[in-house]
């Protein structure tokens, strides 16, 4: 396993340093820089600028010193927020996603399983048929539809909620924002159970315990959960890098200072460095998370081994 | 230099401006006049984007300037309605020529860690913003002072700006030439003070909470990016005993949308904007609400003059912009109040805006000639003009591009393109004045004069996105700047106008209005022209 999972860290260099390349040549090709205004910069201090930030280096000079700079675990400083370096604004925003997706995630996990089991347990009566079609209207209205409709009745009408923004932190502020980044995710994580689930009920071994006379509810919770999950845990990761592009447009339409918001503001005013961070930050978080989702699955399934 | 004979005129000007400080600020608030103060004095902003930067000299767009407002103090400030009132001077001199600006600071000015402001803080801070080094993108604010341009371009050290202190509290300014909007400029962000220790000892990291030394209401608390800001009381502020505001919360508010549900949920008491898209339901639902008002600002469309087919082709332009009619831009699609605009600058102090001949017609008139210089300029029904119109992703931006795109359709059969590109690309394309053909843009004054319009068009600005040169209206803006006398100057900056309403290298649509919600109990709001506004000068009352 420790050997597994060292080669799999070793495999992930490659591909950090290709989506780091990529990221850092496709944002420089994109038209327009980050010091183009309304009026232009007068050419001498437009120069000034390029050379403070490196940028009138060749491009693979730059390349280079960007990489020297990760290694030391300097991002660099922010074109947009001259007052921070990208380092800090990551440290700033990354607990506020981590804290959004993170919640948005176990939500998911228990309202998805439960609801998708429930779903399987119940099949063809009228729990299953709503819980599936509660699921379908989750997966067909997207979220930039579904925040604005949360926002405009539990804030605006019903006033239980904030409307947007971090407020003094309290996690009132959180609540709306997790379930609308939630509410694919259940939809698409109670199909995956009920499907699996029903599978495995049929399968020899739950017939076996059923013919033994076990309680369904223990039957279910010590024999056909974990096999049932399976698919969900392999869908761990897609999900992941789903919460995290999904936390763009709802930290987006909430207000909500997470690092999706930076990058959404620093792409559009082609903050390279700041675009850069959150690529290369995010890129880290998802290979460590497929890992981990590997690794997850030997646990919960024999047969799955590794060497 | 002689002073004296200034200083008569300068006598009118502290009556002016320098007692207007006195009484601007008071308002009938308090028991007496039935309106009572809410005990929590707190403020909440909408801001529109995150700001760039607080540091004053490194600050850019309106956000980063609306909080500075707040944080910092300028030679000069305004009043609620925007008049140039004194600010940490309590008065000034002006010499004969024009070109010496003598300042005397408030001796009773403190620095928020109760340092007193002197004479050299803004010696230091007026070199600071000019010095290459500090990467400011507004050092052009500071250009009419003396050597400015050549420090920021970095061909002079920055001792060699016309600025020096005679003696703690006060300062003289030089200028290159007479520029008879230059107090108004020193309320400019980039010609704010900074406290020199404090500068020196965070440098890039002088505008953080607990680094931030500030001299203006407020000092800074909280900076959570993308979060807020808040500010509290300044209570070593000169003018502290007047403030009533305590706490001002700012409010990153990009997406209209979105700010208009958190107004509407009570979490702001101003919003930045509305969502134009919206005004029929906001006039419906939320009357008391909204506040518009006129803007300094004209929305306008620009032809590129560098290539076929509008380079050298006066007759086409006109029927283009002849064709529009803009009651209908301005009643149906934008709604808010605009103002439908015929000529460049809109309604600025100390000037009449100049209009084409054709603005007292009426629209049928318009368009009649507008056909005849459209088959003047060769084209017809048979053989259309087809053309583009560029503009920067936004759904206001469409929807009158749109508009303006049929109208030329039905009145003269023009086939129109319509393309969109996001802001950066945008800026990039019509630098570039290749693909351009027709662009939509807007221009919001720098300052309240006619001068920050007028010199878009000069040849070879780096806003002049036409390629437009003319050069009459060239000599009359160099008159025009060189010109000590006001009225001269005025009339100067008409006929430059004139030339510009007569070649027309862009087609202005309509002068701006800001439209905001203002929650009823937020007391002191006063609009004006250039939006500019001050958390001291507000109150809450009682709700």
């Amino acid at each position: 396993m420790f050997r597994y999972a060292t080669r799999r860290l070793l495999g992930a260099l490659p591909t950090l340093l290709i989506l780091l390349a990529l990221a850092f040549f496709l944002i420089r090709v994109a038209p327009g820089g980050p010091f183009d205004a309304e009026r232009a910069l007068l050419p001498e201090i437009e120069a000034n600028l390029r050379a403070a930030y490196h940028l009138d280096e060749p491009l693979y000079q730059q390349f280079g010193r960007y990489l020297w700079g990760l290694l030391q675990a300097d991002f660099g400083p922010s074109f947009q927020y001259r007052d921070f370096s990208v380092t800090e604004l990551i440290m700033t925003g990354f607990p506020v996603s981590l804290r959004l997706g993170g919640s948005a995630m176990a939500l998911a996990l228990l309202f998805g399983i439960t609801a998708g089991s429930i779903a399987a347990l119940r099949q063809n009566t009228r729990a299953d048929y709503a819980v599936m079609s509660a699921s379908m209207t989750g997966i067909s209205i997207p979220n930039f539809v579904m925040a604005p409709l949360l926002i405009l009745v539990f804030a605006v009408y019903l006033g239980w909620l904030p409307a947007g923004g971090l407020g003094d932190g309290s996690p009132r502020n959180m609540v709306l924002p997790v379930i609308a980044l939630a509410l694919p995710q259940i939809a698409y994580i109670s199909r995956l159970t009920r499907g699996s689930m029903i599978e495995v009920l049929r399968s020899n071994f739950i017939r076996t315990a059923r013919a033994q006379g076990l309680p369904m509810h223990k039957i279910v919770l010590r024999h056909a959960l974990k096999p049932a999950l399976l698919p969900v845990v392999s869908y761990l990761g897609p999900a992941t890098a789903a919460v995290i592009t999904g936390s763009v447009v709802i930290e987006q339409i909430f207000g909500v200072p997470g690092l999706g918001r930076f990058f959404v503001q620093g792409a559009l005013n082609r903050d390279y460095t700041l675009v850069m961070g959150v690529v290369v930050f995010y890129g880290v978080l998802i290979i460590a998370f497929n890992l981990l989702v590997d690794l997850a699955y030997a646990w919960l399934d024999p047969k799955v081994k590794y060497s | 230099m002689n002073m004296n004979h200034f200083v008569a005129t300068v006598l009118v000007t502290i009556g002016l401006y320098g007692c207007g400080a006195e009484t601007d600020r008071a308002e009938p608030i308090g028991g007496a006049s039935g309106q009572e103060l809410a005990e929590e004095q707190v403020l909440r902003w909408g801001n529109g984007a995150e700001p760039g930067s607080l540091d004053p000299h490194r600050t850019q767009g309106v956000p980063g300037s609306n909080i500075g407002r707040d944080l910092f103090e300028g030679l000069t400030s305004e009043a609620p309605d925007g008049t140039v009132i004194a600010g940490a001077a309590e008065s000034w001199e002006i010499s004969d020529d024009g070109k010496t600006y003598r300042f005397f600071l408030r001796p009773e000015a403190r620095w928020s860690n109760g340092d007193p402001v002197t004479a050299d803080d803004f010696v230091y801070s007026l070199r600071r913003s000019l010095d290459p080094a500090t990467l400011s993108n507004y050092t052009f604010i500071l250009n009419p002072i003396l050597n400015a341009e050549a420090v920021a371009a970095g061909e002079l050290p920055t001792t060699e700006v016309g600025v020096r202190a005679l003696d703690t509290h006060t300062l003289e300014i030089q200028l290159e030439n007479i520029t008879p909007y230059f107090l108004g400029l020193l309320t400019h962000s980039a010609s704010y003070p900074v406290h020199p220790p404090s500068a020196e000892a965070h440098g890039n990291q002088y505008a953080r909470p607990g680094n931030l030394v500030s001299n203006g209401a407020y000092r800074l608390e909280e900076w959570v990016v993308q979060s807020h800001v808040k500010l509290v009381r300044n209570e070593n502020y000169w003018d502290n005993g007047r403030t009533t505001i305590d706490e001002v919360w700012y409010y990153p508010t990009e997406d209209q949308t979105a700010e208009l549900s958190r107004f509407r949920a009570g979490e702001l008491d101003l919003s930045n904007a509305i969502p134009k898209r919206q005004v029929d339901w906001i006039r419906e639902n939320l009357p008391e609400e909204l506040v518009i008002s006129p803007y300094l600002g004209t929305y306008y469309f620009g032809f590129n003059l560098t290539r076929p087919p509008f380079q050298d082709n006066p007759e086409l332009r006109r029927a283009l912009a002849l064709a529009v009619d803009r009651d209908i831009i301005t009643g149906q699609v934008t709604n808010a109040g605009e103002v439908p605009a015929y000529g460049w600058v809109p309604p600025v102090q100390n000037y009449t805006g100049q209009q084409m001949t054709e603005a007292a017609w009426s629209q049928e008139e318009r368009v009649a000639e507008a056909r005849r210089l459209y088959a003047l300029a060769g084209y017809s029904e048979e053989n259309p003009l087809r053309t583009r119109i560029l503009y920067n992703t936004q759904e206001d931006h469409r929807r009158i591009a749109v508009a303006i795109a049929s109208m030329w359709k039905q009145t003269l059969g023009v086939e129109v393109e319509i393309l969109n590109q996001e802001w950066k690309v945008f800026l990039d394309t019509r630098q570039q004045k290749i693909e351009t053909e027709i662009y939509r843009s807007g221009w919001i004054g720098d300052y309240n004069d006619a001068y920050t319009f007028a010199e878009l068009f000069a040849s070879g600005s780096g806003l002049n996105h036409t390629g437009y040169s003319s050069p009459d209206y060239d000599r009359l803006l160099r008159e025009a700047s060189a010109e000590g006398d006001m009225k001269r100057r005025a009339e100067l900056l008409q006929q430059a106008e004139r030339v510009l309403v007569e070649d027309l290298p862009i087609m202005p649509l309509y002068f701006y209005v800001t439209a905001r919600l203002v929650r009823p109990w937020v007391g002191g709001f006063t609009p004006n022209i250039m939006d500019h506004h001050r958390s001291q000068n507000f109150h809450i009352l009682k709700h």
